[in-house]
């Protein structure tokens, strides 16, 4: 269908008065608060660092030095700055990993619950998986850094059963905010590749198992080219918001670690550079946009068949 | 190679619910044998037994004299062709066809060359790179039977594959279905509702109903000698007289009915006693009118309609003393044009040719 014929059909469906006010509705809500702002941030970026009074006079005017300055630091040209480029690619890289795991967990969860599990089981798992999610965001952060705190149930735990001597510093090591991390987001991993497998042919798994494939390979040839669109709607969720999380790594983050959005949150809270740090936030939001597609090419996934 | 399939005593419940009934049968090794009943009757779940997707509640389901307990679908000789077809419709149709040899680890060359050879069989050659997709139903259904070929197995299962076929093409995959069978040689077990499909492709079929095995036979055997009153009026068409056994003899029964006390053949194992609910049972062909007056079994009717089918016409009668209309069905010559709609006329029919059967349930519709 082309776009006209869509909107078309939307109009037939919906009539005139709902249509305009959908259609306004949505139009405000993007241009609002996603286009505006994000076009305010990208023009702060490339302008000099000055405070509100002197914005829009010459002083205000046009330069790279924001972005200069996250490859090159305050040095002279050739010294890099190392810190802030560090803290980047760790953050990325992390952010690659926990959303790697939270695949690997969600995979099977998503399949126990889309084709094992029947009826008031089922409804039971949704609701373990769901409720947890009422508790605000720090509150769980923050219930994670007791689990894992040096006197927390975790290290006693482990202590009690001998495996430990000492209570080991979970925080330190960075484990806590991997794990939180990885549980802050994962049910917009489980939910698409639940979908996308509820709509597989269960007959089709039978076949495969008939013809004499083992459990692995009805995965692999039949099972996640089926829930590709989902597992790739998931994985780039769980990225993107894992890399631009802050209050997980505020609470959980060990002291000598920085996540790449603090970076960002120093400089416009403490050293209120507003330039610098949308440069920053401009940089991680085109860094994953173009890992992202640049993976969904690699494993051929089109933009479409993720809204599916 | 090709497998013999037995079932002994095999029950299969669903909570209180009773799927199977003490099924007892042997499938001779080559043979197209067929599961015929209405649905619901359990013919899915039995042909899952077999296959291996569930377990018999009690008894054994043996395979060329093995027992298959505890050995799941994937590694029993058999092959499952499922009543939606169940192909991978991410896969290229020769990746579907070698499935189960890709399975087994062998190269995709040699796969490749087994494809062709397969879609080849199927009157499909060089159609290996489309899209299942891109078939039509009948090329689809083609393509399943070749994946499950492919396969190798002992025993071929058919649930209901023609089932999502138009008429024309469903009657044109019953010869090359029965063709394909010949030519690999292997036991083809088919399941089916459509007593059509069943009596023009098996060797040898049992009818079902509400989980029992009714009757086993060869096609003619079920239409000729029916054993039961399900069997009598599920295969093919029949006419119905109810009634009470007036005398029962060896070799022939008399049944006291609204039309007067006909004399029938009794069904086998019926043990039809004096007094005994019965039912008679006279196909539409074995109604005569012209040369009734010879006949052991007379009964007046008139002629309600008839409708022409070509080769022959189909009379409607109202019998004297008969609940339904009676069907009459007669070579179209001279003297059936000249059989007209409110004649009075006399009908006929031999003993031998009426199956006398115990008063029981019968086929709906
Ligand atoms: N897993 C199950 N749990 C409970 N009841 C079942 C289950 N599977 C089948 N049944 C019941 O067993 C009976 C036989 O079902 P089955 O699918 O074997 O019928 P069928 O003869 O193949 O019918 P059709 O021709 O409609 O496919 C039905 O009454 C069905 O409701
Ligand atoms: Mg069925």
């Amino acid at each position: 269908m082309t776009p006209l014929r869509h909107l078309r059909e939307f109009h037939r469906r919906n009539g005139a008065g709902l249509s305009l006010f959908l259609i306004g509705a949505t139009g405000f809500w993007i241009l609002f608060m996603i286009v505006l702002p994000q076009l305010f941030m990208a023009d702060f970026s490339f302008r000099a660092n000055v405070p509100p009074p002197k914005w829009g006079t010459p002083e205000h005017y046009y330069t790279l030095e924001h972005y200069r300055y996250m490859i090159y630091g305050g040095g002279g040209e050739g010294s890099f700055n190392v810190i802030d480029l560090r803290v980047f690619f760790k953050t990325i890289g992390a952010a690659m990993l926990v959303t790697l795991f939270d695949a690997a967990l969600c995979y099977p969860i998503a399949w126990h619950l889309a084709q094992a599990a029947r009826g008031g089981w089922a409804r039971l798992m949704v609701l373990a998986l769901v409720v947890p999610f009422w508790v605000n965001e720090i509150l769980r952060a923050f219930a994670f850094h007791i689990l894992f705190g040096a006197s927390g149930v975790l290290n006693s735990a482990l202590m009690a059963a001998g495996v430990l001597d000492e209570p080991y510093d979970f925080v330190r090591e960075n484990i806590a905010l991997y794990a939180g991390l990885g549980y802050a987001f994962i049910l917009l991993m489980i939910f698409p590749i639940y979908n996308a497998m509820e709509s597989l042919d269960k007959n089709q798994v039978e076949a495969a198992r008939d013809l004499g494939a083992s459990r692995w390979r009805i995965h692999r040839r039949v099972v996640m080219p089926h829930a590709k669109p989902g597992i790739t709607s998931g994985c780039t969720m769980v990225f993107m918001l894992t890399a631009g999380a802050l209050a997980a790594p505020q609470i959980l983050g060990g002291p000598g670690s920085l996540w790449f959005t603090q970076i960002i949150y120093q400089a416009f809270n403490q050293a209120g550079n507003w330039a610098r740090g949308s440069a920053y936030a401009i940089i991680l939001l085109v860094s994953c946009i173009v890992l992202v597609l640049a993976l969904m090419k690699a494993f051929k996934v089109r933009l479409g068949e993720i809204a599916r | 190679m090709t497998s013999e399939v037995a079932l002994e005593n095999v029950w299969i419940r669903f909570g209180d619910f009773v799927a199977a009934r003490d099924i007892n049968i042997t499938i001779r090794a080559g043979e197209f044998f067929s599961f015929l009943g209405p649905s619901g009757c359990g013919k899915t779940t039995l042909l899952r037994a077999v296959s291996g997707f569930l377990e018999p509640s009690e008894g054994r389901v043996l395979i060329g004299g093995a027992d298959m307990a505890g050995i799941g679908p994937n590694k029993r000789p058999t092959a499952l062709i499922f009543q939606n077809l169940a192909l991978f419709p991410l896969m290229s149709v020769w990746e579907n066809i070698t499935f189960a040899l890709e399975v087994r680890g062998v190269g995709a060359a040699r796969r490749r060359k087994r494809a062709d050879e397969l879609l080849e069989l199927i009157a499909l050659p060089g159609q290996g790179d489309k899209t299942v997709g891109e078939l039509s139903g009948g090329q689809r259904q083609r393509v399943a039977i070749a994946r499950a070929l492919a396969a190798e197995p002992e025993v071929l299962l058919l649930d209901e594959p023609l089932s999502a076929l138009d008429l024309k093409l469903r009657q044109r995959m019953r010869t090359e279905l029965r063709d394909i069978q010949r030519r690999v040689g292997i036991t083809f077990i088919y399941i089916t509702h459509d007593q059509g499909e069943a009596l023009t492709m098996s060797d040898n079929i049992a009818v079902m109903r509400e989980g029992v095995i009714e009757q086993v036979g060869d096609g003619n055997t079920l239409y000729d000698r029916p054993n039961t009153a399900f069997v009598a009026s599920f295969v093919g068409e029949n006419n119905l007289f109810r009634g009470t056994v007036g005398a029962a003899e060896r070799g022939a029964v008399t049944v006291e009915t609204a039309a007067g006390a006909l004399r029938a053949r009794p069904a086998t194992g019926a043990a039809l006693a004096a007094g005994d609910d019965a039912f008679v049972f006279i196909r539409p062909e074995s109604l005569r009118f012209d040369d009734a007056m010879e006949m052991e079994n007379r009964i007046g009717a008139h002629i309600q309609r008839r409708e022409f089918e070509g080769s022959f016409w189909q009379v409607f009668l109202d019998a004297d003393g008969a609940e339904q209309p009676l069907k009459l069905s007669m070579v179209n010559d001279d003297a059936a044009a000249a059989r007209r709609p409110g004649q009075r006329v006399t009908l006929g029919f031999a003993a031998e040719l009426a199956v006398a059967t115990r008063a029981g349930p019968l086929a709906a519709g």
